[in-house]
């Protein structure tokens, strides 16, 4: 690879680790300065006070907090975060069973908000002030404006509980026996297993939460490419690919889209994160096994460490998001991987 | 003999929300293979504008063709199709731009560039040529404009070249369809000055050597009068005066031009004091009626200010447009 780009990807890197150690400070802090005593919810609700000091002392709140901060970092370096109070359960292993699914969830979301996006948003910046355009503003607008809870009732209404051509909730009926994990992700596990079968009723039970997270996704996307891509379309090195008789499809989708695509991956990188953290909403209303769906029951019960574990976990996946946007920018623009 | 080049009454107005702009009034202009013409007159009298023009370039809407005929080799430009239209892009008319920073794409590089060039050109008329064969052609153009060390460059990125590197580049991709006819809209301007000359000197050259004919547009006469055997002056959208460079230096017929010279003195060291021409250029969204030049110009009568008038030819191969040019 060019030496100079992987420069480049170094001090991305080495930003993200500081951030990354920012993140871990923050919750530390919210945690120490929770007013609940997290000894005395260790101990239970009627433990009297030396068994809540017990608790502290097993669980080291009794020592600094330089120390437990100490332990609290080298137990997250471990994949370590805890028990779930009101399970008894590892939250560590809570998470990887949970996060998956709201992975695959919005990676598909935001497939659909690229796919359906990016070439509308081309569309209409070719088409600017024609009908498709208008008709492309109306769609981005409602978009935006549905309110993603409404939104997933109205879906589930219609197509499940009307039609009944989709499933109404959960990731896959009790009755099927999902694919041995390989990455986790349900589709891509039964592809890569060859179920077509398991694969067709995983994409039934995704596809109206997927469609319900994407939306606002796919509307910021279509109007920011748009505008970029009329932007871009005026440019002078557009002006002059044509002069010089460079293809005119190389123009649009090489050419100008290339240079649109640079702000529409900053947008990219920040819907990301809101999708990772609105995917609650969707999870509850499809009743979707993931990481929301585990925080807000959880929350419920006054369990802090599995809210902890999620929103670190949320706050790391924003953080690779936008390393891998900061990447992307470095591989398209190359004025980036310089200074 | 046909012209290469014919332009007959052509109007072009922008239509903007608060009026349209008469850019271009009914210009009339004949252009022969072999000729060397330069374009002259004061920044936002329609020079880029009709450069574009040759090759449909200026963005409809807001452009709109009010009348006229622009014909290459006897084609009408302005009623060719889209695939005729893209076997005139660069392989027939050629086109470089002012600020070859702004005219190449940042994101891609010289090479990707030049090859979408050779490629688009091939494809216009048949089957582009493979990539490697594009890039080759690409080093051989490249050789052409001076720039040495071809593989390095074509891998580079705009933003790592100089200014007068860029521009070379962007001269090597006009060449890249063997055209007839360079069109240079202010080559030279963004330059620095002692870049400017090496690249009049190239493109001198260049035109020379591949019997091009050349159309060069510059607000600045020093440059024309370096390249270019004959020369037009517009003012607001018209062609003013037509003539051989050398006499229209020397003896220039239109009240513009003798303001536009007297604003050069080293041009016109023998002439009263230099002066410029008083007043700016007039709104092209209500341009002054009959001569637009008539609020600047100090020979106006009554007839000017009511009666536009049209291209005279007052010598053979010299017209000028006014009402009382005399030889
Ligand atoms: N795309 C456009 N839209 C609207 N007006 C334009 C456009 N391009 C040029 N014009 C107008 O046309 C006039 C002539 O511009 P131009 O040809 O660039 O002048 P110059 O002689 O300096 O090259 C200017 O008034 C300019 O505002
Ligand atoms: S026509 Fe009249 S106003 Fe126009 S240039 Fe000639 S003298 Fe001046
Ligand atoms: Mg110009």
């Amino acid at each position: 690879m060019d030496r100079r780009l992987t420069a480049y990807l170094l001090r991305r890197v080495a930003l993200a680790g500081i951030m990354l150690f920012g993140l871990v400070c923050l919750t530390f802090v919210i945690a120490n300065v929770a007013p609940n005593d997290p000894a005395a919810l260790a101990a239970g609700p009627d433990a009297g006070r030396s068994q809540i000091e017990q608790a502290r002392r097993d669980y080291g709140l009794d020592r600094p907090l330089h120390e437990q901060f100490w332990r609290y970092v080298s137990d997250l370096a471990q994949g370590e975060f805890g028990r779930s109070i009101a399970t008894g359960r590892s939250v560590g292993q809570d998470l990887a069973r949970y996060f998956p699914a709201t992975l695959e969830l919005c990676l598909l979301a935001m497939l659909i908000g690229l796919a359906i996006g990016v070439p509308l948003g081309v569309l209409s910046a070719l088409m600017k002030d024609r009908w498709v355009d208008h008709l492309t503003r109306i769609f981005a607008v409602s978009g935006i404006a549905l309110p993603p809870f409404w939104f997933g009732l109205l879906l589930q209404l219609g197509f499940a509980t009307g039609l009944g051509w989709l499933p109404t909730s959960g990731r896959l009926s009790v009755m099927t026996e999902p694919p041995d994990p390989i990455t986790g992700l349900l589709l891509t596990d039964a592809l890569l297993r060859g179920q077509w079968g398991v694969f067709r009723e995983g994409l039934s039970y995704i596809v109206l939460p997927a469609i319900v997270l994407s939306f606002p996704c796919m509307a910021s996307i279509l109007r920011v490419n748009r505008a970029e891509m009329v932007e871009a379309l005026r440019a002078d090195y557009v002006m002059s690919a044509q002069a010089h008789g460079v293809n005119p499809w190389r123009i649009v989708c090489v050419h100008a889209l290339r240079n649109a695509m640079l702000p529409t991956l900053a947008i990219i990188g920040l819907r990301w994160g809101w999708m990772m953290s609105s995917t609650v909403l969707v999870e509850t209303v499809f009743d979707w096994p993931g990481i929301g769906l585990y925080a807000v029951s959880s929350a419920i019960a006054g369990d802090f460490k599995p809210v902890m574990g999620v929103t670190l976990i949320v706050g790391l996946n924003f953080m690779v998001a936008n390393l891998i946007v900061d990447l992307l920018y470095g591989v398209l623009d190359p004025r980036l991987r310089e200074g | 003999m046909t012209p290469l080049l014919a332009i007959q009454d052509y109007r072009l107005a922008f239509d903007g929300f608060d009026g349209t702009a008469h850019v271009l009034d009914g210009i009339a202009l004949e252009l022969h293979a072999g000729e060397t013409l330069g374009v002259v007159g004061e920044s936002g009298c329609g020079k880029s504008v009709l450069a574009r023009s040759l090759l449909r370039l200026n963005p409809s809407p807001p452009a709109r063709v009010v009348s006229g005929h622009i014909r290459f080799e006897g084609e009408d430009v302005l009623a060719m199709p889209p695939a005729r239209l893209r076997a005139l892009r660069g392989r027939r008319i050629a086109m470089i731009f002012q600020d070859p920073a702004s005219y190449l794409n940042p994101l891609l590089s010289i090479g990707t560039q030049m090859e979408d060039a050779i490629r688009g050109q091939d494809g216009a008329t048949g089957r582009a040529r493979p990539r490697d064969a594009a890039r080759d052609r690409a080093a051989t153009l490249l050789a052409a404009v001076g720039l040495a060390d071809a593989p390095r460059l074509l891998a580079s990125h705009p933003h790592q070249l100089s200014g007068g590197m860029r521009q070379r580049v962007l001269i090597a991709m006009a060449l890249s369809g063997d055209p007839a006819l360079l069109v240079a809209d202010e080559p030279t301007t963004a330059l620095d000055v002692t870049v400017q000359a090496q690249v009049l000197a190239l493109i001198a050259g260049l035109v020379r050597e591949r019997g091009l004919t050349l159309m060069l547009i510059s607000h600045d006469l020093g440059v024309i009068a370096a390249a270019c055997a004959r020369t037009v002056v517009m003012y607001a959208g018209n062609i003013v005066e037509d003539a051989p460079t050398a006499y229209l230096l020397a003896r220039p017929l239109h009240p513009y031009t003798r303001g536009l010279l007297a604003a050069v003195p080293e041009l016109d060291s023998h002439g009263p004091r230099p002066r410029g021409i008083p007043g700016g250029i007039p709104s092209l969204r209500s341009p002054p009626p009959g001569c637009r030049f008539h609020p600047r110009c100090d020979r106006a009568s009554a007839l000017c200010a009511t009666e536009k008038p049209g291209l005279r030819e007052l010598l053979p191969g010299r017209a000028v447009a006014c009402h009382h040019a005399e030889v």
